[in-house]
Parts: structure tokens; C-alpha cells; sequence
């Protein structure tokens, strides 16, 4: 409706005089420009989808994903991993007391200890997990109750934490540093490994706990207050998070540059998980020579600090050992879901390549007459 | 629609302003011998020295400026006016509701200026395009405002130039030739002689005859050299209004002299000056006032009243649409209600868990803000962006309409106009189509074809002949013909801006105008001969004819000749009358290219013309017995004409006398340039009526306003004095001119019009039994011809005449006087007055004009009905005509049975239609019978009859008021209807009917005025650029400029815009619902708690920008089968839609895949992930990645053509996601608080993981349609579509 009334006024504005009437040559050809673009006729590929055009695909992406699938089933079954409930449900697991005895509020750290045997070695790195079950981790509130601009090191969200962070924003009339609900809720088991030698000794396994954090997060994301490089003054003035039993910077008493918000275990903590039951990164037992495996079969204790209670909410708490392939953990799935797809297709081109036949023959044939 | 109303509130405005004003009291008039006006609101202007004229300066300064403003907005308005503009769309009023939702704090499910940002790009993309428009708006008022026009200045007592935005009401101006007018002004002087002032009123109404001014005549103005400084007058007149028709006031001179003023006298601003060398007028509408009205209002109303007032068509798509979004609402409601219950019952379970924020909120309460955060969350759901979508489509598809080559005319230079943008996609589903015959089916471009004069029939056999010829000829070379017509009209063009530049500058060079002669006799004189369409109206005379006339002027010294015995001189009389009435019955424009034609020579001749005219009237007298009472000595008389016609013609070539002299060197002149005189007619009836006139030498070689110049046969050039002209009136259906006779000398009224009006008028016979005989003779014989012409399908007018004796004439023109000075009801005054005139008349003759069937017009008529279009003739035409064009145009086979109903009174026409019910469904039974038995016999059915109602106007009538369904059902079984006869009511009526009645789609096309109420009915409106005007286009959606058009129009374009759209909307809809259920599929995962594993800037800008393009194309460029198939195939037109499943299928279809899709792209990722230490953004990216790849490859498998175009998008849509997911996950620190995208698609994208689910993902989601589409293509596909695809293959 602009248009139309738009052209009246140029229409008022054409005839600007004489001089637009000065002869044939002023006249301007209407005729559209003969374009393929204009005319529609740009060369295009027609896909006119027909069970012969069609099946190739199918059959070409059987002979793909099948082997595909394989690869990812094997490489698969060739990773290592063991699982272990310590959650202490059953009156016969070792942390029964610790988790029923335990609540956010004790003051004193209940210990237990899980024995466990490993059938096979592991040969590779290792990597240690904890496991949540039912932790809701993305809860809509949850998720949004942090202050990236805290973390990040800024002072005046230090002092002054998001409001996003309520009902964890202050304690005692003073900021809380890290603010949240996610902060808050901090695991903080400690979890150590001992490997129990034929002789019946306690080996301390060595758990690395530099670089389970991502790159990025431990440099870029997450920054402690700077101007000082002495944390407990850094972060003067702000209270620690209800649950916590130690403030931030002291997160770590044996290694000073793993304090504050730079500390790996909540960096990697703050990764919310996707789903209600995941495991989080805890310590990498690296190999230490190619000639014996990191983790060789045999008997294993691993002792647990028991802070971290779950079963209010009916929650699992497990330790995970793995080992890792180019294609992550374990995973069966991945690789038998290829496989069926493969096949399917495989079969479903099959299934084209017999109707084509069929059709084909039968339109050929009904052509002819016409 | 707002502008609209705007507009009308600011007009409404600024009359009561002016109103306000108007309140200025008025001079006594007692010395007016007009009676003195009844205004209800006026306005004055005064010009010189008046009583209180500081008071009227006063007034007159401040009324309104003549500066317009045509636009919106100002600076500083422009964002708060636009942005209340826009918050009238619903859509935006949606994302309004879901941005202050999102400021509940416990409803907030994203930033607060993520949700912003569908609202923002929408209102910035409309506030840009609106803010463009009214900068063009802006600029375009600023060009005119500071035009320059001769304004007179009393100081310098000189025109100098100023600015149009200057100029004030009360001001004289001065235009030039092709002047565009500043403002509606006064016509106080013209260089013309006679005070005429030709303009063009293109720019109003599109009209490009010229049509005629008169400066104001009862004032001591004319002849004088017009000086404003002397000039003291009065106007008052009528405040401004919207009628653009009507002007009434009166100017008062200082003298006193009065004179009423009317729409004759009034100049409308934008109008252009043609042919007229200077003229002087006053300003009495300055601006705003008509500015408003006719470049806003006038044309905006037109526009808008066709564009979206009266008139929005709503396609039946959007119908469906509106429909499938409402099922999108109720998912959309459904969804959010699970979550929400779910949300309950999963925080009934916990107590004290560490994850719960706000613990102690009741599960009831928690779960009701659960229901409006995901309203917020699941917003793509409804597709609101799709209607924008379709709005950008469809003007997409009108581009390529627009630019189609074989919709552009290159005889006309002209492109299919759509004026209607939101209907393209009803093109593609018309079921009926109504079409007028005169100029849509034919050209309208007239012929004279033959004629009837006094009972007696002339065949015109070798007119007949030629004009055959022509047609052949015009058909074979069709192709190369094409180019010499451009020229032709080119040729036109030039001629006609060529005689005005040398009216207007007389003493041009030389040099110039020869170089331009030069040029238009080599390139375009040759030529024109050939095809041009001024030869189709140039007439061979039929022999018979021209003897007989001969007989007038040639020597009737061969008194004894056998041709004078059978040519009664009652019979020439009438054939001369006939011609004159041919020629001068009329509102033909006379223009010539070599010289303006003023009357200016014969103004010089008039003198020497008017002794002529003594002589002839001395010895003619006799001859005319029949008129004239003193007849005493007929054949004396004669003898005597003779005499003297011989000698003045040897006078002619003997000796110049001084009477003569002039006469030859008019004569001299006749023959240079006869051939050179245009005619500018309204109607093309009219011209091809004076172009047989002058065939035989009786030529109308100009036309003032009071008199026409003409040649007559043997006489030469005379004036004939128009006293009145009571022009033509569709209810009236004929026109009349009384004049003063030439020859006799009588007021005679000389009237054309259509038979069946004439027929009615014609004068009982009196006198003696011999004339009464002869005339009830002429009636019948030429009754019979009439009807056998339009039984050949000529158009038909009868030509009739009447004697007024000179006190019947005085009578009759006091009611005449008196009716033109009424001010109140003029209009119907005047027709009343004609309509006393206009009886007891004598039946001259008849004539029969050939209009020709339109190129390919059958071939179209039938490819539309392969394509199952019920084709519907209405026109006001005789019913012989219409059945005869409707054989010519292949309507009617000559197998079809006519059943043809035309009643005497209303119950014998519900019998009729019933009876005929009865018939054609007992045909029906037997044709279904016989093919029974012929399938049973193996015999194939020859052509299946089919039957044709036809039906007359006063029958429709009575039809459509009582028996409108028994009408539908017989016209049902009928394969076409042809109404004749009918009004412009009735044709609107029917198109009602079977648009309200059947429920289908309904396209009108017409070219004339009488078409315009069908064109708004139907569903799809398309005017025909022709001859008459350019209501029928402004009315219309669409506007071609041939008949043929339509096929590609509809076949094509209709068939290509309406599946574009179907398909696109589907995609829409697939793509908001299987993009959603992604988000719902998580809630169970994360306690129903609204929570989104995608960064809510990559969920918003998903539908935005990363999948939006796509669609669009899609939407424009898609083609599901080449045009060439559907032109050759029309049967796909329908067969098409047929094939697929009904729409409330295929849209459930669409959702269970999108379903589908949404699962298997959810849960591939799902267990891929289960149980590992994957992060919440982390767990998204290879969702979303593999959403919006199997989004672009279901559009490649839905769409049929790929080209480069479609290519490139799909690739920029698919790279710019991961451009800018990857830089985000760089880039973003803490701008996005809430998610943590900092290094996720980074490391996400560096792992083979990624790319192992996404591929897997994909093909298993997209694997379905893809075998679908296989094997409905390969077995349930349509054996038309198949072969049609096969040939492309």
C-alpha cells in the first residue's frame, strides 16, 4: 500500500517539465532484462527424488557407517573402567554411618574406606572421576544462581556479587566469594587411592590434581582478584559460602596456585553437567613407564572423607576409574547405534534397489503404449 | 490501512479549519442576476481594491500554503509515531507479552535483552524500511515544493518564478505548455482564441486523452492582453473537498458582472498543460488542500480502497495457516503444561537437596512459574516470524512476476503491474474465472466495419477483405510485426510532444524540428503503413456508398443518371446527416502533428465560410425538403444546386474569387495534412466512428468549445456551432449534440447510441402514409440489419436524428439554462433535460464496428479450462454479439448445446431454469448411460457436449434475487456461462454469488470502468491496461495488458507462488517444531525446570538469522515443475493440488516427522553423552549443530530446484552458525551470565566425538523423509506429474 501511493507522487514529480517530453529518445524501454536470474531460469540441479536416485545414498552410507560403527565398538570395549558405589545406602557398605550420620552441618569429617579389586590393569593414563546420580546440576536456578564477573576476578562484583547468587549472595552481612548456589554446593569428599601390594602394604597411588580443568576455564574464565598476590587479602572482606567448611583461597593447603577461584577441583565443579546423573573429573593417575601398567590388577583401597551428603535427595555418589580413547570414555552405544543405522540403510537400499526394479519396469512398459 | 486513516483524520482536520475560516460574511449580490449561492462552507478570494479587502487579505493569507508535506514523520516523531505504528501488529504485541514476562523475576527464563532481540530486529527492520520511504516521501515534496512557477508580482508588475511552496491562494500564475499545474487554479486567461486550455490529467487519473478547460466566459476578460495589475475580481466558492468532479463558486468583477464558476473553469494541480501556449490563473486551492486529496487521498484512497480497504483478500492459505498456528499454540500449551505438572511432582520428591535454589516454594507455585517461563522458552514455537517470512516472500514472488518477459507487452511497453502484494498465492488455486468481452477478450481497439443508412445495408465487402488481410498478416508476423508497432506508438508519442513544443515556441529553430521531420518520415512514416493500428482504422469506402454521397457534390449535371433515380434526395439527406452525426456526434480531440490545431485558421475563414454557407443554405434548402417547410419548386431547386455547386467548383479551378481563395488554400491545406489529424478519443467507438466519417470526406478536422470545424464532401471546411453537447451516460447508453445544421441551417439533435435505447426513442410516424410507410421501412430493415451484425459479433450503434423547430428549441433550452446553473442537483437536472430532448427522433441509420478477438485469446481460453477453470463471460453486450464472440474465442464449441434463458417475468424464469435443470440432468444420464454402454461395447466416447447457459440481463436480475441456487446448480453442470446485457451490479453480484456460494477462488478481469465493482469482488481482481481509462487497473491486483497474459499468469505463476508458499509454510511450521521439541525433550532431563542446554543468544539467533534465509529462498525461487510443463500441461494447474493429501494431513505429517526428527536429534546426542562428565553447553553444541543440518537438508530435500543461489545461502546459513558459535566461545566472557560458553564448541569441535554424533544424528533423522519422498515420487506420484517430470529428465 506504500508502493502504490508512492508511485502518485512520482508520477507528480515525472513530468518535472518540457524537457522530460523532448523526444522518442526519453521514452525508457518497461521491458524486463532478458536475465536467467530474472526469468527463472538460472541452471539449477533438480533433485527429483526417486527410489533409483535415492538408493545410492542408502547403500553408500551402509558401507560407511558399518565399519565406522565397528571401529567404535572396539575401540570401545578396549576401554577400561571401573565403577564403585560408596554412597553407603546398604547397612553393608563401610560409609553406611558416615552417610547417615552426616549432614551439611557437622562439623567433624567422617572417614570410611572401600576396598575394591581391580581384574585387569590399566594401562594408560587413568583419569578419576566422582560420580553424582540424581544432582540436579541443571536446574534452571541452579544453573543461573553464579556471577561469571566474581569469577573472573572483578573486584566490585566481589564485594558486591550478582543478584543472581540469592539466596547465596551474602553471609553475616558480607559477600559471599564464590556467590551461589553452585559454589555452595561444592563436592568436597576427598577421595584417596591405595593400592594394597601382595605383602599387604598401602601404596599411595600419586593423584594429579593440575590440568583437570579445561584450558580456557583455569586462564581465561576464571581469575582471582588481582592486585595482590596474597589471597587472603584479596578476598578481605567476603565471607566463605555457607557450606563450605574453608574459605576460597584455602582451598588447596598444598599448592598456593591452586587457590581461590583458579582452584581446579571447583573450576571443574562449576561446569554444570548436562544431566541429572555425571561424573566430574577428580584426579589423572599418569602412567608412570611403558613397562609397567598404571594401575596394575590387584587389590585397592580407597579412602574416602566423607563431606558431601546425597541421600536427602536420593542421591549416589560413585568413584570412577577410566581409561580414555580419541573418542572419550566408554560407550558402547555409539558404536552399535552405527551399526543398526548402517544396516538399516544397507537394507533399506536394498529394499529401493527392488522397487525401482519394480516400478521402473512397470512405467517403462506403460510408456510404451502412449 | 493506519497511513489511510491518518490521512483521512488530517484531511478532516484541516476542513474544519478551513471552515472555521470560510465564516467570512458575504456581500450582499442583489445586483448579481445569479441567484446567490447556498455554500454551505465557503471560501473568498479577492483580488484589486474591496471593501474590507485588508480583512479578506487577511483570509486569503491564511489559508493554506501550497507547500505539501506527504510525509509520516518528522525527525523527532518518527520514533515514537512509528513505533506506536508498529505495536498495532499482533506479532509484535506477542514479543512485547513475552518480554515483559521475562521481566518477572521468577518467570525470567533468559537475559532480559536476549528476548529483545527478535522484537528489536523486527521493529528495526520495518522502522528502516518506513524510515527510507519517508525520506523518499521527504525528498520527493521537497522537489516539487521548490518547483518553479511564474508568479505574478504586483510590486514589479512582472511574473517572476517562484517556488511552488510559495505560492499562495490569490495568486496568478502563469503556465507555459506541458507546465505541470502548482495548485488547483482558476483559468482566468488562455492564449487560445477561444479560451481553451487543453490538460492532460495523467498524474490524476491516468488518463492521457486531453480533455478541454474553458477560462470563466461571462466576464469582460477574453480577447484582452490579460494584466492581473487591472484585474479586480471576487471568487467565492465551495470549501475544499474531495470531489474531484465538482467545482461550484462565482466570481464577481469589479464591474459587477458575475458569472458562476464550475469544474470547467477549475485547473487541477498536477495536471499538465497541453497545447495551450500561455495561460492565467488564479490560485484558488493552494496546497495542502488538494495536494492532500490528490496525491494522498485521491490516489490514496483509490489505492488503498484497492489495496487493503474495502477489499483485503484473504487468501485461502492464510486461512489454513492461521488454522495450523493455532494447533501450534494449543502444542505450545500442552508442552508447557506438562512441564509445568511435571516440574510439581519432580520437586515433591526432594527435600533439602543442595540443588534447589528456592526449597521452600511450593511445588504448586513452582510449577506455575515453570508454565510461563517456558512459554518464554519455548517462543519459536509460534511462528510469528513466519508471517513477516511471507510477507518478504511475496514480494519476492511479485518481483519475478513483475520482471517476467512473457507477461511484458512490447507493443505497449508495458509490465504486468501487481498492485496487490498479499495475494500471489491465490493465482494458483482459481476455479472461476469472470471476464468481460469489450477490450479483454478484444482489443477495443474498433474498426469500422459496415453500415446501415436508410434501410439500406452497405457491406463495406473490400473493408471486410482488408481488414481480413490485416488480420492474417498481423498473425504471420506476429513476431517481426512487434517492433514496427513500438515505433508506431513511439512515433505517437513524439508527434505529440512535437506539436506542443511548437505551439509553445513558435520560433523554435528551424534545425531541430526538421532533424526530428526527418527522422519520423525515413524511420517511422514507411512503416506505419504497414502495420500500424492507425491503418486498421483507416476504411475503404464501400462503393455504393460513395456514388450515392457523390451525388451531393459531384456534378448533378448527370441528372438523367441512373443513380440519381434510385437515390431519393430523402436518402442522401439522411446519408449526409449520417456522416455529420459520425463526426460531430462525439468528444473527439482533433490534434495534428504539423500544426496545433486552435481554430485559428478557420476563426480567418469563418468570415468567407459564412457566405458560403448563405449560398449553400440559398440553393440547398430545396434539396432538404423532407426538413424543411418551404419546398415549392423541388427539382427547380436542385437543378439549381447543381448549377451553383458546379460553379463554384469550376470557380475552383477557373479563377480565384475572393471567397474561393481561402476556401483552396484550406482545401490545400486538407490535403497536406490529412492524413496527419489525430483523434484522441474517450472511447474507442467514438474514433473509429469519426475515422469512417472521414473515409468519406467528411472529416472533423477540429474541435473548440462551442463549435467543430468539418470538412464535408464536396463543400469543403465549415463550422458547425455546438449549442450543446449532452454527453454520453451509461443509463441514458447514447449521447446527443444539438447543433445548428450547416447546410439547413435548423437546430438539429443529432444522437448515437446503443439500439436497444434508440429503438425506444424513435418517433411515432406521422404525416402522410407514404413517409410513414418508408419509415416503419428504414426501422425494420435496419432492426434486422442491426441484429444480423451482432449476430456476426459487431458491435452495434444506431444513429438517429431530430428537427427541433426554433420554439420547441427555445423551450427546451430554458430548462436546459436552468438546469446548468442549478447548483444543488445539476447533474440529474441535466439528465432529465436530455432525456426531454432526446425523443420522437428519426432512425438514420446504423452502424456495425468490428472489434477484434485479442492474439492467442482462444488457445487461452482454452488452456484455462484444461486446467478445470470454469470460464464466465460477462458483459453488457447484446446476446448475439456475446454467444458470436464467445464461438470466435472457442467458449463455445460447435457441439456445445446453448441453453439460453431469457424471461419475460420473474416466475417464468424460476420454470425456465428448472426445466433446464431437469434437461441437462437427464443429458447427463444419458451421456453417463451411453458411456456405460459404449465402455461396455469398447467403443471411446467421442466429444462429451457440454452445455453453455447464456443468459440476458433483466433474467440475472430476477435470478439472482430468487432463484440463486437453482442458478448455481444449473451453471454448475454448464462448462460455461456467458451473461449479457449486464450491469456493472450484476456482474459484481454473480461473482459474489459463486465466491460466497461455492466457497472457490474467483479471479475477475476487465478493462473498463463497468468492471471495477467485479474486480473488487472476486477473490483475484486483474484490469486490462486498454483504452478506456485506468479505473479498471487502479481497482484491480493485478494489471496485464493482454488477455493472453493470463494463461502464464495463472498456469505459471499462480501455479509456482502457490506452492512455493504451501511448502514454505510447512517448512516454517516443520522448523519451529522440531527445533522446540529439542528444548522440550531436555525438561525431562532437568526436572522440568525450564532450564535450555543451548547459550540462549544461539537459541534466539537460531531462528533468526541461522535458519531464516533459507526458507525464503525456498519460498522465491523454487520450482517444482518448469514452466514449460505447466504451460503445455495446464491439467497440472489443478491436478497438482489434487495429488497431494489434504492439508490438515500434510500438516500433521509435517509435525509427526519434525517429531520424529527432534527425538532422534535429542536422543543420538543423549546416550552418546549419558553418564560421562559432558557440560551442560557441551551436551547442546552437537544438538544444535546437528538440528540445524538436518533443518538445511530436509529444506534440499523438500525443495525441487537447486541453484546457486539456494547453494550459497545453505552453505552461509550453515557457516555463519559455526563462524559464530566458534567466536563466541572465544569471545564471551561474561556476556552471556547464567551459561558458560567460554572454550565449549572450541573443544567440542576439536573432538571426533562431536562429528561422530552429529553425522550419526543427521542421517538417522533426515533417513525417513528421504525414503518418503522416494517412494511417493516412485509410486504414488500421479501419471500427469510423472510424465511431466519424466520430460524434464
Amino acid at each position: 500500500m506504500m508502493a502504490s501511493s508512492y508511485n502518485a507522487k512520482e508520477e507528480d514529480g515525472h513530468h518535472s517539465g518540457p524537457s522530460s517530453h523532448g523526444g522518442a529518445g526519453a521514452v525508457k524501454s518497461k521491458k524486463p532484462d532478458n536475465t536467467a536470474f530474472k526469468q527463472q531460469r538460472l541452471p539449477a540441479w533438480q533433485p527429483i527424488l526417486t527410489a533409483g536416485t535415492v538408493l545410492p545414498a542408502f547403500f553408500v552410507i551402509g558401507l560407511i557407517f558399518i565399519p565406522i560403527g565397528i571401529g567404535l565398538y572396539v575401540t570401545s570395549n578396549n576401554i577400561k573402567e571401573f565403577e564403585i558405589d560408596y554412597t553407603g545406602v546398604d547397612v553393608s557398605s563401610p560409609c553406611f554411618s558416615c552417610a547417615k550420620n552426616y549432614s551439611w552441618d557437622s562439623t567433624t569429617s567422617c572417614t570410611c574406606s572401600v576396598n575394591f579389586t581391580l581384574e585387569q590393569p590399566f594401562e594408560s593414563n587413568v583419569f578419576m572421576y566422582y560420580g553424582l546420580s540424581n544432582f540436579y546440576q541443571n536446574h534452571r536456578r541452579y544453573v543461573k544462581s553464579r556471577d561469571d564477573s566474581q569469577l573472573n576476578g572483578d573486584r566490585s562484583a566481589l564485594t558486591n556479587p550478582s543478584k543472581e547468587c540469592e539466596p547465596y549472595r551474602t553471609s553475616e552481612g558480607q559477600p559471599i566469594a564464590p556467590c551461589g548456589a553452585i559454589a555452595n554446593s561444592l563436592f568436597n569428599d576427598t577421595l584417596v587411592l591405595y593400592h594394597v601390594d601382595s605383602n599387604g602394604t598401602k601404596i599411595s597411588i600419586p593423584l594429579a590434581k593440575k590440568g583437570i580443568a579445561w584450558w580456557t576455564d583455569k586462564h581465561v574464565k576464571f581469575r582471582n582478584p588481582g592486585g595482590n598476590d596474597n589471597l587472603t587479602i584479596a578476598f578481605q572482606g567476603t565471607n566463605k559460602p555457607v557450606n563450605w567448611r574453608k574459605p576460597v583461597f584455602e582451598l588447596d593447603p598444598d599448592d598456593r596456585d591452586n587457590n581461590g577461584f583458579i582452584n581446579e577441583d571447583f573450576i571443574v565443579w562449576m561446569r554444570t553437567a548436562a544431566l541429572p546423573t555425571f561424573r566430574k573429573l577428580y584426579r589423572i593417575i599418569h602412567k608412570k613407564s611403558s613397562s609397567t601398567p598404571t594401575l596394575a590388577s590387584g587389590r585397592y583401597i580407597l579412602d574416602i572423607t566423607y563431606n558431601y551428603p546425597v541421600l536427602s535427595f536420593d542421591g549416589r555418589k560413585r568413584m570412577i576409574l577410566s581409561t580414555i580413547s580419541w573418542m572419550g570414555g566408554k560407550n558402547p552405544f555409539l558404536g552399535i547405534a552405527y551399526i543398526t543405522v548402517g544396516s538399516i540403510c544397507f537394507f533399506l537400499g536394498v529394499v529401493l534397489l527392488i522397487i525401482h526394479h519394480k516400478y521402473d519396469s512397470r512405467n517403462s512398459s506403460a510408456d510404451i503404449p502412449n | 490501512m493506519e497511513r489511510h486513516e491518518w490521512m483521512r483524520r488530517q484531511c478532516r482536520k484541516l476542513f474544519a479549519r478551513e471552515r472555521d475560516r470560510g465564516a467570512v460574511p458575504t456581500q450582499s449580490s442583489e445586483d448579481s442576476h445569479i441567484p446567490p449561492l447556498k455554500l454551505k462552507a465557503k471560501r473568498t478570494i479577492s483580488v484589486g481594491h474591496w471593501p474590507h479587502q485588508e480583512e479578506y487579505r487577511d483570509v486569503a493569507q491564511s489559508y493554506k500554503g501550497n507547500i505539501i508535506h506527504t510525509t509520516k514523520y518528522s525527525l523527532l516523531t518518527f520514533i515514537p509515531m512509528n513505533l506506536f505504528q508498529q505495536f498495532h501488529r499482533a506479532a509484535n504485541l506477542y514479543f512485547l507479552f513475552l518480554i515483559l514476562l521475562n521481566w518477572v523475576p521468577v518467570v525470567e527464563a533468559f537475559q532480559k535483552e536476549i528476548t529483545m532481540i527478535p522484537l528489536l530486529v523486527v521493529l528495526t527492520v520495518i522502522a528502516v524500511k518506513d524510515a527510507l520511504e519517508d525520506y523518499r516521501r521527504y525528498l520527493s515534496d521537497k522537489k516539487i515544493n521548490n518547483r518553479i512557477v511564474q508568479v505574478y508580482c504586483g510590486k514589479q508588475n512582472a511574473y517572476i518564478g517562484k517556488r511552488w511552496k510559495d505560492v499562495q491562494v490569490g495568486d496568478f500564475i502563469r503556465l507555459s505548455c506541458n507546465d505541470v499545474i502548482p495548485a488547483d487554479i482558476l483559468l482566468l486567461y488562455s492564449s487560445d482564441p477561444h479560451g481553451i486550455c487543453y490538460i492532460e490529467t495523467a498524474n490524476l487519473d491516468g488518463e492521457t486523452n486531453l480533455k478541454q478547460r474553458q477560462m470563466v466566459s461571462g466576464l469582460p476578460l477574453q480577447g484582452v492582453e490579460f494584466n492581473p495589475a487591472s484585474f479586480y475580481i471576487r471568487i467565492e466558492c465551495e470549501n475544499p473537498n474531495n470531489d474531484l468532479g465538482t467545482f461550484r463558486g462565482f466570481i464577481e468583477h469589479y464591474s459587477g458582472a458575475r458569472a458562476g464558476l464550475d469544474n470547467k473553469n477549475l485547473l487541477l494541480r498536477s495536471c499538465t498543460i497541453r497545447k495551450t501556449e500561455t495561460v492565467v490563473g488564479i490560485v484558488v486551492y493552494a496546497g495542502t488542500k488538494y495536494a492532500l486529496l490528490l496525491c494522498d487521498l485521491g490516489h490514496e484512497t483509490k489505492a488503498m480502497m484497492n489495496n487493503s480497504g474495502p477489499r483485503y483478500k484473504c487468501s485461502h492459505l492464510e486461512k489454513d495457516l492461521n488454522n495450523e498456528i493455532l494447533w501450534c499454540v494449543l502444542l505450545l500449551v500442552m508442552m508447557c503444561l506438562i512441564t509445568a505438572i511435571g516440574h510439581g511432582f519432580w520437586l515433591k520428591q526432594f527435600k533439602h537437596a543442595v540443588f534447589l535454589v528456592d526449597e521452600d516454594m511450593p511445588p504448586a507455585l513452582a510449577g506455575f512459574y515453570v508454565f510461563w517461563t517456558m512459554i518464554i522458552v519455548l517462543q519459536v514455537m509460534i511462528p510469528i516470524s513466519l508471517y513477516v517470512s511471507i510477507e518478504i516472500v511475496k514480494l519476492g514472488q511479485i518481483y519475478f512476476i513483475q520482471n517476467d518477459l512473457d507477461l511484458y507487452n512490447e507493443h505497449a511497453d508495458c509490465r504486468i503491474q501487481c498492485r496487490a502484494l498479499n495475494i500471489t498465492e491465490n493465482l494458483g488455486q482459481i476455479r472461476y474465472l469472470f471476464s468481460d468481452k469489450t477490450g479483454t477478450l478484444t482489443e477495443n481497439n474498433m474498426v469500422f466495419r459496415r453500415c446501415s443508412i436508410y434501410g439500406i445495408e452497405y457491406p463495406h465487402v473490400e473493408n471486410g477483405c482488408r481488414l481480413e488481410m490485416y488480420e492474417a498478416k498481423e498473425n504471420e508476423a506476429a513476431g517481426c510485426s512487434v517492433t514496427v508497432k513500438s515505433a508506431c506508438r513511439d512515433k505517437s508519442l513524439s508527434c505529440r510532444s512535437l506539436s506542443c513544443n511548437r505551439s509553445s515556441l513558435s520560433l523554435h529553430t528551424l534545425a531541430a524540428e526538421s532533424e526530428e521531420d526527418g527522422q519520423l518520415s525515413n524511420d517511422f512514416l514507411p512503416l506505419t503503413s504497414a502495420f500500424c493500428s492507425r491503418m486498421a482504422k483507416e476504411v475503404i469506402p464501400d462503393p455504393d456508398l460513395v456514388n450515392k454521397l457523390s451525388r451531393l457534390c459531384a456534378p448533378m449535371l448527370l441528372s438523367g443518371d441512373v443513380t440519381f433515380e434510385t437515390t431519393s434526395s430523402l436518402e442522401l439527406n439522411y446519408i449526409t446527416d449520417f456522416f455529420l452525426a459520425l463526426a460531430i456526434c462525439n468528444t473527439v480531440m482533433v490534434s495534428s502533428p504539423m500544426q496545433p490545431q486552435h481554430l485559428a485558421q478557420p476563426q480567418t475563414l469563418s468570415k468567407s465560410l459564412d457566405g458560403i454557407k448563405l449560398i449553400f443554405q440559398r440553393f440547398s434548402l430545396p434539396l432538404f425538403s423532407a426538413l424543411s417547410a418551404h419546398s415549392p419548386t423541388r427539382s427547380r431547386g436542385s437543378h439549381g444546386k447543381t448549377d451553383d455547386i458546379f460553379h463554384s467548383r469550376n470557380s475552383y479551378s477557373n479563377g480565384p474569387s475572393d471567397n474561393e481563395e481561402d476556401m483552396r488554400i484550406e482545401g490545400g491545406a486538407e490535403n497536406d495534412t490529412d492524413n496527419e489529424l489525430m483523434y484522441e478519443a474517450v472511447s474507442p467507438d467514438e474514433a473509429a466512428l469519426v475515422h469512417a466519417a472521414k473515409a468519406y470526406r467528411c472529416t472533423l478536422r477540429g474541435r473548440s468549445a462551442d463549435s467543430v470545424l468539418v470538412d464535408l464532401p464536396g463543400i469543403g471546411a465549415m463550422i458547425v456551432r455546438l449549442l450543446h453537447i449532452l454527453p454520453f451516460d451509461s443509463n441514458r447508453k447514447r449521447m446527443s449534440v444539438v447543433v445548428r445544421h450547416p447546410l439547413t441551417g435548423q437546430v438539429v439533435v443529432l444522437t448515437k447510441g446503443a439500439d436497444s435505447a434508440i429503438m425506444n426513442l424513435l418517433e411515432t410516424p406521422k404525416g402522410g402514409e407514404q413517409a410513414q410507410e418508408t419509415d416503419s421501412h428504414i426501422r425494420e430493415q435496419t432492426q434486422k440489419h442491426v441484429d444480423n451484425y451482432a449476430r456476426e459479433g459487431l458491435r452495434t450503434l444506431c444513429i438517429a436524428r431530430k428537427v427541433l423547430e426554433q420554439e420547441e428549441y427555445e423551450v427546451w433550452l430554458k430548462g436546459q439554462l436552468l438546469a446548468e446553473s442549478n447548483i444543488d442537483n445539476r447533474e440529474e437536472l441535466l439528465n432529465v433535460s436530455a432525456e426531454k430532448l432526446e425523443t420522437n427522433l428519426t432512425l438514420l441509420g446504423t452502424t456495425g464496428i468490428l472489434d477484434r478477438l485479442q492474439e492467442d485469446v482462444p488457445e487461452t481460453i482454452e488452456s484455462l479450462q484444461r486446467a478445470g477453470i470454469k470460464v464466465w463471460v460477462l458483459t453488457g453486450d447484446k446476446q448475439e454479439t456475446a454467444v458470436n464472440i464467445a464461438y470466435a474465442c472457442k467458449l463455445i464449441h460447435p457441439s456445445d448445446q446453448i441453453l439460453t434463458v431469457n424471461c419475460q417475468s420473474k416466475d417464468d424464469c424460476a420454470a425456465l431454469l428448472e426445466d433446464l435443470k431437469l434437461e441437462v440432468q437427464c443429458s447427463e444420464e444419458r451421456i453417463s448411460q451411453k458411456k456405460t454402454a459404449e465402455d461396455h461395447g469398447g467403443l471411446s466416447s467421442g466429444r462429451k457436449v457440454s452445455f453453455i447457459l447464456v443468459i440476458d440481463g433483466r433474467t440475472l436480475n430476477w435470478t439472482l434475487e430468487d432463484a440463486s441456487n437453482c442458478f448455481l446448480e444449473l451453471s454448475h453442470s454448464c462448462k460455461a456461462v456467458i451473461c449479457c446485457r449486464s450491469t456493472p451490479l450484476q456482474k459484481s453480484q454473480v461473482v459474489r454469488l459463486i465466491r460466497d456460494q461455492l466457497k472457490v477462488m474467483t479471479l475477475a478481469v476487465g478493462d473498463g470502468a463497468n468492471d471495477v465493482s467485479m474486480i473488487q469482488v472476486a477473490d483475484v481482481g486483474i484490469g486490462i491496461y486498454g483504452q478506456e481509462g485506468m479505473q479498471a487497473v487502479m481497482s484491480s491486483d493485478f494489471a496485464i495488458s493482454r488477455f493472453k497474459h493470463l494463461c502464464r499468469l495463472l498456469l505459471v505463476h499462480g501455479h509456482w507462488c502457490f506452492s512455493r508458499l504451501a511448502n514454505m509454510m510447512l517448512y516454517f511450521i516443520y522448523k519451529n517444531v522440531m527445533y522446540v521439541n529439542l528444548l522440550f525433550w531436555y525438561q525431562f532431563f532437568c526436572g522440568f525446570s525450564g532450564s535450555v542446554m543451548t547459550n540462549s543468544w544461539v537459541l534466539i539467533l537460531f531462528n533468526l538469522f541461522f535458519t531464516s534465509v533459507p526458507p525464503l529462498i525456498y519460498g522465491i525461487l523454487d520450482k517444482d515443475i518448469p514452466a514449460e510443463q505447466l504451460m503445455r500441461v495446464s491439467e497440472l494447474y489443478q491436478a497438482v493440488h489434487a495429488s497431494e493429501a489434504p492439508p490438515p494431513f500434510v500438516f500433521w505429517f509435517t509435525v509427526l516427522d519434525a517429531f520424529y526428527q527432534s527425538l532422534v536429534c535429542f536422543f543420538v546426542p543423549y546416550f552418546a553423552y549419558v553418564g560421562s562428565d559432558i557440560g551442560e553447553l557441551a551436551f547442546g553444541s552437537p544438538i544444535n549443530a546437528s538440528a540445524l543440518l538436518i533443518i538445511l537438508l530436509h529444506q534440499v530435500i523438500e525443495s525441487h530446484t537447486l541453484t546457486w543461489i539456494h547453494v550459497f545461502v545453505l552453505v552461509v546459513s550453515a557457516g555463519s552458525y559455526f563462524v559464530f558459535v566458534l567466536l563466541f566461545s572465544v569471545c564471551c566472557l561474561t556476556c552471556s551470565p547464567h551459561s558458560n560458553p567460554v572454550g565449549v564448541e572450541m573443544l567440542q569441535m576439536s573432538q571426533p566425538l562431536f562429528y561422530i554424533v552429529c553425522a550419526l544424528t543427521t542421517v538417522t533423522a533426515v533417513m525417513p523423509r528421504l525414503l518418503f519422498r522416494a517412494l511417493h515420487n516412485t509410486m504414488h506420484l500421479s501419471a500427469l506429474m510423472q510424465t511431466a517430470l519424466r520430460e524434464v529428465e
